[in-house]
């Protein structure tokens, strides 16, 4: 249990203080966000209509940016092999790298998206559904995204093939995520559409734990 | 005989080299009868007229981007529980394969969609599961393309490949599941199939040419693999190159 919590609080702080770490997600987050009136034009109606789904792939997106600095560094300075050789079950470091990628990318995505809600005219009582959203989903990107950058962690510069293993798996939160935000937005009930996200985020951390264990035993041979 | 007679890559490629030419030729004789039965002989449909036609190119090509997955996924497991030499081989085979019967499908479908739905495309959800296959297919190869030692991506691509299994119940129930544009299934349901006789067998003939055709394009990847591993152990001198 303490090296679980060892790899948890060493991720946690390497995600902090590594440049490309937690608070260039946050900014990448932001700034898709600020684009898009650029893009789509200012209008609010606009805005408020293409909120829901832009929030999600805005998440999406910058939850791949910090994947790289996942496991790819511990596989080149021989700190996988450490936690490798630990009596830790690879299941559990795994399970541990997950959390240390979330709480310094979708846990930050949560809190700072109901404050970035009124840029793109997101109705008032869409906001908390969006952070109820977050909260749900981005657990699961973390899972797929640690299993992904453990697979591709022998790949050099491997950022543009990890968005193309990453970003297919991670289409069935987009679709619910932005649904419930979506309903919420128009007075509907967004239940269904968060029960079936918190569904599917638990399969995907379950099945992302397990791929991520079988990918970081890869290299030990 | 059990799994591991062919283990061994050369009896292996000697028996692709045996079954090549009949399965091809097999495949070759199935689609032309397939074709010609579909396109001439078989009645139109009473609501769609002749374009249903396609659906003997489009269903057939379908049905093997799904099946030339789930090869992949369960090669991927043979690979993953006994490490069967060959099942890396059939799994990297079959990607390029399945893609372009996934790229197939979607192209028949979109030429089947705009006279039929008056559109090329729509975002429903059996459209939307086959072009995520299709990119699970292209991150798949990517994958192997992207790490350079063999065995390495190797034992990759096997989590990957069963990772994106989860998606091929998706497909499959994917009509039943939502309410589609795509019509159910006719032909693989419990109660039987609803399609007419007439139609029916050609579109079996043709899903046999098809099955046959990815066995014998299957052989000769494999083959060429085979060889092209057996090409770098010679270059990195693990083995003489007269033996």
């Amino acid at each position: 249990m303490r090296t679980f919590a060892a790899i948890i609080w060493r991720d946690v702080i390497l995600g902090i203080r590594a440049s490309g770490g937690a608070a260039l997600s946050a900014a990448f987050f932001a700034l898709i966000l600020v684009l898009v009136p650029f893009g789509l034009g200012p209008g609010p109606d606009t805005l408020q209509a293409t909120a829901p789904g832009l929030f999600w792939m805005a998440a999406l997106l910058s939850t791949l940016l910090g994947l790289e600095r996942v496991v790819q560094p511990d596989a080149e300075d021989g700190t996988l092999d450490l936690i490798r050789l630990s009596p830790l079950p690879l299941e559990l470091a795994a399970l541990a790298k997950i959390i240390a990628h979330w709480l310094t990318s979708g846990l930050i995505l949560t809190l700072l998206a109901p404050l970035l809600a009124p840029l793109l005219n997101l109705s008032f009582h869409a906001a908390p559904v969006l952070a109820l959203s977050l909260l749900l989903g981005t657990p699961a990107l973390s899972a797929i995204g640690t299993a992904m950058a453990a697979l591709g962690s022998s790949v050099q510069r491997g950022g543009m093939v990890l968005a193309l293993l990453v970003l297919p798996l991670n289409i069935p939160f987009l679709i619910f995520g932005a649904s419930a935000v979506a309903s919420a937005q128009a007075g509907e009930d967004p239940g269904q559409a968060l029960l079936l996200l918190g569904a599917a985020s638990l399969i995907a951390m379950v099945v992302g734990t397990i791929a991520a264990a079988a990918a970081l035993r890869i290299g030990d041979e | 005989m059990n799994i591991w007679y062919y283990a061994n890559p050369e009896r292996f490629a000697g028996l692709a080299r045996t079954l090549l030419p009949w399965t091809l030729g097999l495949a070759l004789i199935l689609a032309a009868i397939g074709t010609v039965w579909g396109l001439l002989i078989a009645p139109p449909d009473y609501q769609q007229g002749e374009a249903m036609r396609i659906i003997y190119v489009h269903v057939p090509a379908a049905w093997m981007a799904m099946f030339v997955y789930a090869v992949m996924a369960v090669s991927s497991a043979i690979a993953f529980i006994w490490n069967h030499p060959l099942a890396d081989v059939a799994a990297k085979a079959s990607a390029p394969i399945g893609a372009v019967f996934t790229a197939l499908a979607l192209v028949t479908g979109m030429l089947w969609g705009e006279p039929m739905w008056g559109t090329w495309w729509v975002w429903d959800a059996r459209l939307t599961s086959v072009l995520i296959l299709f990119f699970l297919y292209i991150g798949y190869i990517v994958l192997w393309s992207a790490i350079e030692e063999p065995a390495r991506a190797a034992r990759a691509a096997r989590i990957l490949a069963l990772v994106g299994a989860v998606n091929l119940p998706i497909i499959k129930f994917s009509v039943d599941w939502w309410n589609t544009l795509h019509q159910p299934a006719s032909v693989f349901r419990m109660d039987g199939p609803t399609m007419a006789p007439e139609m029916l067998t050609p579109l079996l003939i043709m899903g046999l040419a098809y099955n046959l055709l990815y066995v014998a394009i299957l052989f000769m990847r494999m083959r060429a693999e085979i060889a092209e591993r057996r090409l770098r152990t010679i270059r990195l001198g693990l083995e003489p190159a007269a033996s």
